[in-house]
């Protein structure tokens, strides 16, 4: 059915988006298919890593560990971004084309007023990717 | 130069993180960034602040607002009245201290401390050159070359020309040094001289000082991207604590209220401009409107982000003044101004050394209320613009940083006001149309593009070029404020920028309304005098920090 799945984390906030990773790694499990874990970071120190070559390694060693725990294949791809609040979307665009996947499976928040504001990213990266996209509410 | 100045960056700004970049001494500390932060849900908006940065500085804003605006008679002679004394008694401290910066930086780019990398040894730069110089100049220099570039050049010819006039042994004229008294040649050189040394090398020091300093702790040392890193040499861990929310706290007043009044008298300036040129009613309604225009524009710029929204609006800004400096040129006395550009750079050097000296100056009304007070101005601005500066230097050396800091836009500098007060004097000096002259400030400009053809197309490029470099600030001035207030988090909730956009255009629009605009810009200008000395140490943090890095 899908080749690949693409799953957006961010480190910082891992509690929040165990719901997303458990049903990636399930449906890879389902398809025994590999999951991409995707993190986008800035280049100045934030509160995971000092520099991006930190994070990467942060978010390979998370990738490691929950492969390791799951026995799904699951690789880590860590990208930099100049203004990553502003960019998580076109990021994740990027990261699609990138790897291939096929199916992007995500955390996204309920609809809210704030939206008219500042838009979900899962909602719109529907909106601008032929590939399928899993929202995890 | 090496390879990696020429490569190109992604354009998207996005990259698959390259192998790692080389060595950098991190600072060992055991301080996580975010640490402080709390995290809030403000209906449906999350929230991620630094306690207590964020919320001293939004309740010490709103007080001093409030107070403004219900004892403005007795608040601005208080406030004007600290400006005045910083910048008269302690003028030999302001002009030294910028000597110094002017100095550390040339001595840095001539030294081997020259060859370290901001963001390690491998680091490629995040912006092409255009993308960061645009950048650099829709930040923090702009607008007051828009207004300044016409009437500083002819303040100071006027004064010169008039020459030194004394009263019970205490000079009365504002002419800079001896002035040059009825000789026009002279008189022309020294006021293009005085002009430029505000606005080339001393100016951008400041900022280089701020920005080197900051990206440097940052990028190559690990810390927050927020001013009290560039104190750590000093403080140590203490910087984490009281002695650094001070700091902090400090550096977004001086930001927003420089913002804020900026903004205020700019709306104030625009409409006189847009009333001269289309005959728009010239009341409180129109200045209200600009300001939530501008603020409007801004907002879609920071919801859009630095690649999207803030370098793009440079950009097209830069593009503008091109065009505008272009045809002014051209169409201009172009071999005066051609020549001329030589003719003032060597007016500059020649009086650099007797316009920057600190101690035992005569013009007291020049070296004092001119150069001190930009000088307060510069430095109160620069934890702003050296912030933002910083955000989009890394990859660079620290010699092609404070190459391009330093010394191109200084010569743009020299340009600029060859070429709009140039043409301004010669139309004084050779043709006799002292229109320029006699208009107010706001409206030198467009007086000076009257004398050139096409006035109606070069007048609105001028007004919007003003309203965008207004947008340029604001936008990129909320991004340092909310990186600053979110404890050095570049990457905070979005709703937050919205916040310190929208309040600073409130700010402007209560000033305007209320009274207080001149007040507050006063505290403003004040804070210049606390980061003097913020600034000073920061010389000693880089020379420390460069030392230890690998180069």
């Amino acid at each position: 059915m899908y080749r690949k799945i693409l799953t957006p984390i961010d480190l910082a906030h891992r509690d929040r988006l165990a719901k997303a990773v458990d049903t990636a790694i399930d449906l890879a499990r389902h398809w025994a298919i590999p999951v991409v874990l995707v993190g986008v970071t800035e280049a100045a120190p934030s509160a995971i890593a000092h520099n991006p070559q930190e994070y990467a390694r942060k978010l390979a060693a998370f990738a490691e560990e929950t492969a390791q725990a799951t026995g799904v294949a699951v690789e880590a791809r860590a990208y930099t971004a100049h203004d990553p609040a502003t960019q998580i979307d076109e990021t994740i665009l990027k990261a699609v084309a990138d790897t291939g996947a096929d199916l992007v499976v995500m955390a996204s928040h309920a609809p809210t007023i704030g939206d008219a504001l500042v838009p979900s990213h899962g909602g719109r990266l529907a909106s601008h990717t032929a590939i399928s996209v899993f929202l995890v509410r | 130069m090496d390879d990696d100045a020429t490569r190109a960056p992604d354009p998207s700004g996005i990259d698959a993180i390259p192998a790692p970049e080389g060595a950098t001494t991190l600072i060992d500390t055991d301080y996580t960034i975010g640490q402080d932060n709390v995290e809030l849900q403000v209906g449906p908006f999350g929230l991620d602040i630094h306690n207590p940065v964020f919320l001293i500085s939004g309740l010490t804003i709103v007080a001093f607002v409030v107070l403004t605006l219900a004892f403005q008679n007795s608040v601005e002679p208080l406030f004007a009245g600290l400006r005045d004394f910083l910048t008269s008694t302690l003028a030999w401290f302001f002009l030294g201290a910028a000597n110094i910066f002017v100095i550390l930086c040339l001595v840095l780019i001539a030294s081997p401390l020259g060859r370290v990398r901001l963001g390690g040894k491998e680091a490629t730069p995040d912006y092409s050159y255009i993308g960061w110089f645009a950048m650099l100049f829709a930040a923090g220099m702009g607008i007051g070359l828009m207004f300044y570039g016409v009437s500083e050049p002819i303040s100071h010819y006027s004064t010169a020309i008039g020459g030194v006039s004394a009263e019970a042994g205490v000079r009365t004229d504002w002419a800079p040094l001896g002035g040059a008294a009825g000789d026009q040649a002279e008189a022309v050189r020294l006021g293009m001289a005085a002009t430029i040394f505000h606005w080339a090398l001393h100016p951008w020091a400041i900022y280089a000082i701020v920005a080197l300093a900051l990206a440097l702790f940052s990028y190559n040392k690990g810390l927050p991207l927020t001013i009290r890193s560039i104190f750590y040499p000093i403080f140590g861990e203490r910087v984490w604590g009281w002695t650094g929310h001070v700091i902090d706290v400090l550096a977004v007043l001086a930001t927003l209220f420089g913002l804020a009044t900026s903004l205020g008298f700019g709306a104030e300036q625009a409409n006189a401009g847009l009333a001269f040129l289309f005959g728009l009613p010239n009341n409180d309604g129109s200045k209200v409107v600009l300001i939530l225009a501008i603020t409007g524009v801004a907002l879609i710029s920071v919801v859009a982000g630095l690649d999207a929204g803030v370098k793009r609006l440079s950009e097209i800004n830069m593009v503008l003044a091109a065009l505008l400096l272009g045809f002014v040129i051209l169409v201009g006395p172009t071999v005066l101004i051609l020549g001329g550009f030589f003719q003032n750079l060597w007016a500059y050097v020649e009086y650099l050394p007797a316009l920057s000296n600190p101690v035992g100056r005569e013009d007291a009304n020049f070296s004092q209320g001119w150069t001190a007070f930009y000088w307060a101005w510069w430095i109160s601005w620069s934890p702003f613009v050296g912030m933002f500066i910083a955000r989009v230097s890394r990859g660079r050396t620290v010699r092609e940083f404070l190459t391009c800091v330093l010394i191109i836009p200084s010569l743009v500098s020299v340009l600029w006001m060859t070429a709009f007060g140039g043409t301004a004097i010669d139309q004084i000096v050779s043709q006799g149309i002292t229109a320029v002259q006699d208009a107010p400030l706001e409206l030198k400009l467009f007086e000076m593009l009257q004398g050139l053809p096409l006035t109606q197309i070069t007048s609105f490029v001028g007004i919007l070029l003003v309203i965008v470099f207004f947008v340029t600030s604001s936008d990129s001035g909320s991004l340092v404020i909310d990186t600053i207030t979110a404890g050095g988090k570049v990457n905070a909730p979005v709703p937050q920028r919205v916040f310190w956009a929208v309040f600073e255009g409130l700010i402007a629009v209560a000033l305007l309304l209320g009274g207080g605009l001149a007040a507050l810009q006063a505290m403003a200008v004040s804070t210049g005098f606390p980061f003097t000395i913020v600034l000073l140490l920061g010389c000693f943090a880089i020379v420390k920090g460069l030392m230890s890095e690998p180069r």
